[in-house]
Formats: C-alpha cells, structure tokens, sequence
C-alpha cells in the first residue's frame, strides 16, 4: 500500500520531499547529541562559536569534525589536520560510487548538492530505496537530508554556546568523551571482515608511533598498519560482499 | 583568516572530493581488487582506532577504565546507551577519584 501510493505520486516534488523529510527525522533524533558535542568541544578546543558553526555547515561529516576537534587540541601541523580528516572520510568514495548509479538523472547541480549531502544515513536510505524500486527523485533526496542537515549545523551553535558556560570540561569528562565516541564507530564496524586483525593492528601501531615517533604520526602510521593488514588478509572469494 | 578558517576550508574540500570522487573515478572501473577493496574497508576502523588506542594505554587509568567500560557496553548495546553510560562511569570516576 504504502510503496504502491508513492510510485504513484513519484512525480510530485512536495509529496515526495516530505516523504523523504519522515525518514530524515529519525537520522536527526540520533545525530542530535554529537551535534550537540561538536558545538562544546569546539569552543574547548580553541574555536569561536562561528567556526563551530562553520565547520559543521562545510563539512557536515561527524566522525571526521570530532578528528579535526581532537588533533586541533594536540597542535598537530594543519595539512596533518586535513590529511586525517579526508581519511575518515574516504569511505565515501564507496558511497559515492554506489549512489551516483541512483541518481544519474539528476542535473548537475543536483548531483553537486546531492554529493555534498551524501552522508552515511542518506547512502544508507537512498540505497534502501533504491533497491526497493522506489524512484530515487530530488525532491525525495532533498527532504531526507534537510532536517540532518539544519539541525546539525543549529547543534553546532547551541552545544558552543553552551560549551562556552562548562567551567570544568575535566571534571565532566569532556576530554574522553572523544575516545569515546570514536570507541563507538569501531566497534560499529565490528561485523566486518577483518575487524579484529585490523583493530588490533592499529591500536598497536599507533600506541608503539605515539610512544616512539611522536604525537601527529601515529595516526597515519596507526592507520596504515590496519589498511596493510586488511589488504594483506583479504580473499578474492570475499569481494562483493561488502 | 584565522589557521581554523584554513584548515575547515581545505577539510570542506577534501571532504566534497571523497563524496564525489567516488562517482567521477571509482565507477569508471568495472571491477576493483579485491585487496585494494580490503583495505578500502578497513580505513574508517584504522584510521578511528588511532585515536582510542593512544589515549586509553598511555593517559590516566581512569580513562583505560572508562574505555575498556564502554567497549564492554557497545558489545551488547548501540552506539547512544554505549556513549551515555561511558561519559557518565568517566564523570563517576572523577568525582570519586579526583587526579
């Protein structure tokens, strides 16, 4: 029934954005608090609440802003900075691959913005959808990723405003709150082939780099070593799956 | 403009590049290989796990506690209970044993 109504009104942008912007409600509950912690640990780190604001309306890439936000704090050299950040966020460019086949009548314009937009829940929906037999329109497209987008950029400003008013971030734990939810993003990934060899690689990779090379490298050296690992262990038979 | 200006400009960038980058370069081949694919993969749990491992082995062990705590909770629990409980054995953790 459902599916049956909205091929039928597929061609009608406003029916079809605000059945886009229904699934985009639930994307928005759950981002709300790291969009909310980007906004206070950013002004811990040293940002104004603009540059929060900016960072998370150019970027709007959690898990890689949190990377920004942390490095930023260790001083670590600016093209290091952006280097790690494009590294959190190179799983993308499967994404990217994937949903570009979705959304081939798309102008060019549209495809721009669609890209742009193109964060892990939107491949996730559009994938979904996609494969249903559900026309991949726009309009639909554009209401899923409006109220994630508004409202993370809006999470920015309010959780620095108030990170402004934190007199202890210490006491509070703001510092490990980072580890944390980068903790959480591994373990998510824990399904996939090669979870266990390639965390264990680069947690000791990078452990034995902080202690020996020094603070910005383990993490590129850390990741490497995992990215080996994976690479080296993988199986032909294996491809596809993921 | 300020270094944070610079380096969210040039992040912004890098990061519209891997949104369609994938589109424009990696659709055109037909196949990828399988250990270029591997890896592909493994980088966000690679790249993430650098910034746990450090901080867990070699600060206080209050914060090893608080991670290996929520590590333990995100083997049964999603993502929101696992970082909620986290942050709050970590504040618990403070109040009682301060430094």
């Amino acid at each position: 029934m459902d599916q049956a109504v909205s091929a039928k009104t597929a061609r009608r942008p406003r029916v079809d954005f605000w059945e886009g912007f229904r699934k985009g409600l639930p994307v928005m509950v759950a981002s709300a608090p790291f969009g909310l912690l980007f906004g206070a640990v950013a002004v811990d780190n040293g940002f104004s609440v603009s540059e929060a604001v900016l960072m998370s309306a150019t970027l709007y890439a959690g898990a890689s802003q949190m990377v920004g936000l942390e490095l930023f704090g260790q001083k670590i050299a600016p093209w290091l900075i952006v280097l790690s950040i494009f590294a959190v966020n190179f799983r993308h460019v499967l994404y990217s691959a994937a949903v570009g086949r979705r959304i081939r009548h798309f102008t060019f314009w549209q495809k721009v913005a669609a890209f742009f937009l193109l964060v892990d829940p939107q491949y996730a929906e559009t994938e979904k959808r996609g494969e249903a037999g559900l026309p991949v329109t726009f309009a639909w497209y554009l209401g899923l990723a409006t109220p994630v987008y508004v409202m993370w950029t809006a999470e920015a400003f309010i959780g620095a405003v108030f990170g402004n008013l934190i007199s202890d971030p210490h006491a509070i734990g703001l510092d490990v709150l980072l580890p944390i939810y980068f903790l959480g993003l591994v373990m998510s990934f824990r399904s996939r082939p090669r979870w266990l060899p390639v965390v264990i690689a680069s947690g000791a990779a990078s452990v034995l780099a902080y202690n020996t090379v020094g603070s910005p490298w383990h993490v590129s050296l850390g990741a490497i070593a995992g990215i080996l690992v994976a690479a080296i262990l993988a199986k032909p038979a294996e491809t596809g799956k993921n | 403009m300020s270094t944070i200006v610079w380096i969210i400009f040039a992040a912004a960038v890098m990061t519209f590049l891997t949104r369609v980058g994938g589109h424009l370069v990696l659709s055109r081949f037909e196949r990828i290989h399988y250990r270029v694919e591997a890896g592909l993969n493994a980088v966000p749990a690679a790249v993430l796990t650098t910034l746990v491992a450090p901080p867990a082995f070699t600060n206080s062990w209050q914060e090893f506690a608080a991670l290996l705590f929520s590590g333990l909770i995100a083997t049964r629990f999603s993502m929101m209970p696992m970082f909620f409980s986290g942050a709050a054995f970590i504040i618990l953790l403070r109040h009682f044993f301060p430094i």
